[in-house]
């Protein structure tokens, strides 16, 4: 491999630099003791402190981790079985309006699957709050797990699901025994991915939400629409170094598991 | 019958929570507002039997979508959505194709990393990098005072609640979905296509134009389409970076429903932006159809 030629480091640094700069500058000014963003008055941990005391936080906090748990478990389960539909049963009426279902709601603007849920929920009379978050989370974080879930279960080696059937065992102890434990790396990057979506998420919930239940991306939109506030940096930098630290340690755990599968199978072909 | 239940499950919660909401919305926007809960007229009634459902279609109309076309924020407003989507997906490509690119041109041993750097913004919140631009571009932010404190300006630019401001927040936040596909294409690009194009007299830059360019080009259109088509409906970037007279229709259709509460014109905004959407989201299948079958 040739060395980088001076255009590729300055680019590569260059945009490194703006995607990560902002939220370095935002982590900064977290522990800022002034409460102007851009006047310098001494290291403080006080937003933190403040963030603390905040209950509206707290509580808003509270309904997001519910109803991402929540979410991501219900939309796991779903998003496997579509998945598995979508790649295994190539026959059923009706496959093409499913599959156009599961895509739609990909490209579909967060606004209008937000319009459309609320005027759903509304139409049917139930109370929004919690249940009705989880409902709209749910369904389009299913698509998404779906999708991650497929891209496994088309790669693999359909000849392993087959010998399983030949040797007795009925399709939900195949599924249970052999598809699973090969598609599990997928399913949960689909469950991370949608507690993620669902953590993540404002305008959808915004529109499905009733005026009892706030997520924390709502409190947190109603807070900076007027202006930067150093308690959100707070909870910014909260969020994102729960995130940093989550990530790097699921791609470590998945490196660690690569080299591990490598090794026995490098054991496996001597025997 | 195990198998009837697999596929019955999530495609009746499909149906339910998809579909079916979805057909309320064309219905609302045939519909007429009324001061009434809900707001909207007429309404289903179930108790007139046959008539009932006769006099309902019966007063349905596209009314609210020739309101649309008759007043002048709705059509601007689609238009200026359009006109900012399309400037900010050639923006993030001008940002994103030469990172790609560095990227490719690492030594291999650098790009898993280099992935991670470029993926982990996307798993931090969405809201989160929007708002971290409101600090750096306001009024009295560290963009103005750093360009102040070297002289560059004398008085502070306004950036923050200007459609500049909008792009930047744009690019910023979707530069993952642009730099992913351009690199995905520019990293199977063989290298000896480049070597033999200089040997026979192809000057670098033009090596550049005439092989990695349309190599990649699956890439780049797909990486566009990634970008064009979710920011053509967004509400957070404008509602938090862009000025009020910023008009995108995705805020446009947010206000219509909550502050005005107009349902039937709030779902006819819903159901044109979606009917626009169709032509690039088919392009953009097309596009992935015709990579697939190239690799194929």
């Amino acid at each position: 491999m040739k060395r980088l030629s001076t255009f590729n480091v300055v680019s590569l640094t260059l945009g490194f630099a703006f995607l990560y700069l902002p939220m370095v500058i935002l982590v900064v000014y977290s522990f800022n003791e002034s409460k102007l963003v851009t006047v310098w008055a001494g290291f403080s941990t006080k937003w933190y402190g403040e963030l603390m005391r905040n209950q509206a936080f707290l509580d808003a906090a509270l309904v997001t981790l519910q109803v991402a748990v929540i979410t991501s478990t219900l939309a796991t389960i779903l998003g496997t079985c579509a998945a598995y539909v979508l790649v295994r049963i190539h026959r059923f009426p009706g496959r093409t309006l499913f599959s156009g279902m599961i895509y739609a709601p990909l490209v579909m603007p967060d606004v209008i699957l937000g319009l459309s849920l609320l005027l759903l929920f509304i139409g049917v009379g139930v109370d929004r709050g919690v249940l009705t978050i989880v409902l709209a989370h749910t369904t389009f974080a299913m698509c998404y797990v779906s999708v991650v879930v497929s891209s496994r279960l088309v790669a693999f080696d359909q000849s392993v699901e087959e010998a399983a059937l030949d040797l007795g065992a009925t399709p939900w102890e195949t599924f249970r025994l052999v598809t699973l434990p090969i598609i599990a790396p997928a399913v949960i990057s689909g469950w991370l991915l949608a507690f993620t979506l669902s953590l993540d998420d404002l305008v959808i919930a915004s529109f499905a939400a009733g005026p009892s239940s706030t997520t924390l991306p709502m409190k947190i939109f109603s807070a900076v629409r007027l202006g930067v506030s150093p308690e959100i940096n707070a909870l910014s930098t909260i969020m994102i170094g729960l995130v940093t630290v989550g990530v790097i340690s699921a791609s470590l755990v998945s490196k660690r598991a690569a080299i591990q599968r490598a090794k026995e199978e490098r054991a496996a072909e001597r025997t | 019958m195990r198998r009837l239940i697999v596929i019955a499950i999530p495609y009746l919660w499909l149906l339910a929570l998809f579909l079916i909401p979805f057909v309320i919305v064309v219905k609302i926007s045939l519909s007429d507002v009324a001061l009434a809960r809900p707001p909207y007229f007429p309404q289903w009634d179930w108790s007139a039997g046959w008539q009932g459902i006769r006099d309902f279609f019966a007063e349905l109309d596209f009314e609210n979508f020739i309101f649309l076309t008759s007043d002048d924020l709705y059509w601007k407003a689609y238009l200026s959505s359009a006109k900012i989507a399309l400037i900010s997906t050639f923006l993030t490509l001008l940002v994103g194709f030469p990172i790609a690119y560095g990227m490719a041109r690492a030594p291999e041993h650098w790009r898993p990393t280099l992935m991670m750097l470029v993926i982990l913004p996307f798993w931090t919140s969405f809201l989160i990098r929007v708002y971290s631009w409101m600090g750096i571009l306001s009024q009295g932010g560290l963009l103005n005072s750093l360009l102040l404190s070297i002289g560059l300006i004398s008085e502070p630019l306004t950036i923050l609640n200007t459609d500049t401001a909008v792009y930047i927040g744009i690019v910023y936040t979707y530069l993952p979905f642009m730099i992913l596909p351009v690199y995905a294409a520019l990293e199977k690009l063989d290298g000896s296509l480049l070597e033999a194009a200089e040997d026979l007299g192809c000057s670098r830059l033009s090596a550049f134009w005439l092989v990695t360019v349309p190599l990649s080009r699956a890439g780049v259109v797909a990486g566009c389409f990634l970008v064009f088509i979710p920011a053509i409906g967004e509400f957070v970037i404008p509602s938090l970076l862009g000025g009020s007279e910023t008009l995108m229709i995705g805020k446009v259709l947010y206000e219509e429903f909550f502050s005005n509460r107009d349902w039937p014109v709030a779902s006819a905004v819903a159901v044109v932006l979606l009917l626009i959407l169709v032509v690039p989201i088919v392009l953009f299948q097309r596009n992935q159809q015709k990579q697939a079958e190239a690799e194929a």
